[in-house]
């Protein structure tokens, strides 16, 4: 084992994973299950020179990380539920200023306070639909304590490289459970900064976009260029316009920034589904009990096999529209009433039988049920 | 305006979008005037804002400047503060912005002593809606969400900072600008949270609602309302009723967040 290789938490991988992606300043409030990487970012950032801040409460925190980010750090938060809901106004906000921030929800059974302890999957439509009118957002799910590190830091990667919010949707099974991670040597770690404005621009203007790539390169307050944001619908110069077709540019910019790029953004794992009947769509903890199901349904000699995201959003089209025609059934195994199925189902267009097998209960969906809920489908079919 | 003043705004972006007989622009014009006469570097200074007729203020100045979201220009302030203790934050907020929506943000902000400048511009009313009661409404008076008389009991917002913890608390008038500028003077030199009730006027509104006249009758009654704190001290709660208390209230010396926070990088450090 090298001596690198830790007995780690998820919420301690996450938080190691934000320190090596360059995380220098994190803004937070108290709330189960995420509280630990508060807790571990208030200990870790001074040592780094990094700033933490217990602010006053959830949405004050998502600010207070959107102002940092404006002076050039690297800058996260961390909630559950209730506190994913009081953020949404200001994820809004660095949605249409393009602000880079990364927001970890952890998330536990709701609605309202529900069951702070236990684990759900409750927010899917939430971290993509929670804050209000069009926006784009990136949102990651890992379902290993490995793989909350490498996913923490994509987030960053990818929140500075489209100048997003990106959300780590983690649940509280990922958060809390405890597994061996060797961390990586540092100077293997990929890192994206932000594009800064070339020095040769005169008169910058915000919200250009100078390489044509819909992303405009970001100065920082306090570097010598003064510049307005304002959560207004804006022009290039960051000013505030009611125009029509001002407004039609912005929103289309910042939707295409991210769905133009989606083959660098959306990431999936496929597992035995080149002759697979049967594929299981899964994420987050629920995606682990899922693998279990199909190796043990493979020992069996059942054609089934699994797709895990993990990007959530932009959901993964590509991944159930290039299914081959001996799928039969899609699967959608999540810790909700039934969210990401519908999306499945519109991607499938009506090309494959979709169902969900949904666990709303705060518990985990188990191996088993799994199995069960394939044989049930093959038995339909 | 003054030649010397104009690098503080962005001229392209003018005239501005408040109402005719607006103090908002004189108010705005103090902040300025406060900032060249200490000769601070302008390209140090950020001004952040929230919601409302006073938060579109920052868009007209030539600063990092960050129009945010209702109330929250606290909550922003802080992480560019404790982000960059090198820049001169500086909120610009209305009495319902700061007070109402924004008012868990200001207690706690004060409470930290972070070094930042509040400037509310206090007109009684939010102008931005059209005309609705704020917590800085008096009781008794009219707004188009209080037809028939505000039963609302108003904020001293010079008390709640203080007893929240900010270290320096005044109030000016847009009647007495000579003074409110000396304040923001005082506020921006003073190391902590510094809080300044800036009175202003909405003829638009508040004046309509509540029958006072022409923007010039509105300044008059501010002039004959406002009273030195100091001769505050020798009048009975009666004879203070209605009046408007102006002057410095209460300035101490205490330890400011982010001077604070370069300890706790100091002592995380300490043996490493």
């Amino acid at each position: 084992m090298s001596s690198k290789a830790r007995l780690m938490q998820g919420n301690e991988a996450c938080v190691e994973g934000a320190i090596a992606a360059g995380m220098r300043f994190y803004a937070g409030y108290p709330i189960t299950p995420s509280t630990e990487i508060a807790e571990l970012s208030a200990e870790m950032l001074p040592k780094v020179g990094g700033k933490f801040i217990q602010m006053e409460d959830e949405i004050a925190s998502m600010g207070a990380v959107i102002g940092a980010s404006l002076t050039g750090l690297k800058a996260m938060t961390a909630t559950s539920g209730p506190g994913f809901s009081l953020k949404q106004e200001n994820i809004g906000f660095a949605s249409l200023t393009e602000v880079p921030c990364v927001i970890v929800n952890v998330q536990r059974g709701g609605p309202s306070t529900g069951l702070p302890t236990l684990p759900a999957q409750g927010d899917v439509m939430q971290a993509r639909w929670g804050t209000h009118g069009d926006h784009p957002i990136i949102v990651l799910s890992p379902s290993y304590v490995k793989e909350v590190y490498e996913l923490t830091i994509r987030a960053f990667n990818l929140s500075e490289k489209y100048r997003v919010p990106c959300i780590l949707l983690m649940d509280e099974v990922v958060a809390h459970m405890r597994e061996k991670v060797e961390l990586p040597d540092p100077s293997t770690i990929k890192i994206i900064n932000r594009k800064k404005p070339d020095p040769s621009i005169v008169n910058y203007e915000p919200y250009r976009d100078y390489d044509g790539d819909g992303i405009p390169p970001m100065a920082s307050f306090g570097e010598g260029i003064p510049f307005h944001v304002t959560g207004l619908i804006h022009d290039v110069t960051g000013f505030p316009s009611t125009n029509a077709k001002v407004t039609e540019a912005l929103i289309t910019r910042l939707m295409k920034k991210i769905y133009d790029n989606l083959d660098d953004i959306v990431d999936y794992e496929c597992i035995s589904v080149e002759d697979a009947e049967t594929v299981i769509i899964s994420f987050g903890s629920t995606a682990r009990s899922v693998l279990r199901a199909v190796h043990l349904m493979r020992q069996e000699g059942h054609k089934i096999g699994m797709i895990r995201l993990k990007t959530i959003w932009p959901f993964a089209y590509k991944a159930i529209q290039n299914l081959s025609s001996a799928v039969k059934n899609l699967i959608v195994a999540e810790m909700n009433f039934g969210q990401l199925v519908e999306t499945v189902r519109a991607s499938a267009g009506g090309r494959f039988e979709v169902s969900g097998l949904n666990k709303f209960n705060g518990e985990l969906i188990t191996p088993d049920e799994v199995i069960a809920k394939v044989k049930e489908v093959m038995g339909r079919a | 305006m003054r030649k010397e003043l104009e690098k503080y705004f962005r001229t392209e972006k003018l005239p501005h979008i408040w109402c005719p007989g607006c103090s908002h622009g004189i108010l705005t014009g103090a902040v300025v005037r406060a900032i060249d006469n200490l000769k601070l570097d302008q390209k140090k200074i950020c001004i952040v804002s929230g919601i409302g007729c006073s938060s579109r203020a920052p868009g007209y100045l030539n600063f990092y400047t960050l129009h945010t979201t209702h109330g929250r220009a606290l909550a922003f302030a802080t992480g560019i503060k404790l982000a960059n203790p090198d820049l001169k934050v500086i909120v610009l907020t209305g009495d319902g912005d700061c007070a109402a929506i924004g008012g868990n943000h200001f207690i706690h902000a004060a409470r930290r002593n972070i070094d930042i400048t509040t400037i509310v511009f206090n007109n009684s009313i939010y102008g931005m809606t059209s005309g609705q009661y704020s917590p800085m409404t008096p009781k008794g008076s009219y707004a188009t969400t209080a037809p028939y008389g505000n039963i609302d009991r108003n904020f001293d917002l010079c008390k709640l900072a203080q007893s929240a913890g900010a270290t320096y608390v005044a109030r000016g008038t847009v009647y007495h600008i000579p003074q409110l500028i000396k304040i923001i003077e005082k506020a921006l030199q003073h190391k902590g949270f510094s809080l300044v009730d800036a009175v202003s006027i909405c003829p638009t509104y508040f004046g309509r609602k509540n029958k006072m006249g022409s923007p010039v009758k509105m300044m008059e009654f501010i002039r004959d309302v406002s009273i030195p704190i100091k001769s505050a001290e020798k009048l009975s709660k009666e004879e203070l009723a209605g009046k408007i208390l102006i002057g410095e209230f209460y300035e101490e010396q205490a330890p400011e967040y982010t001077e604070e926070y370069a300890k706790v990088i100091e002592k995380s450090q300490e043996g490493d």
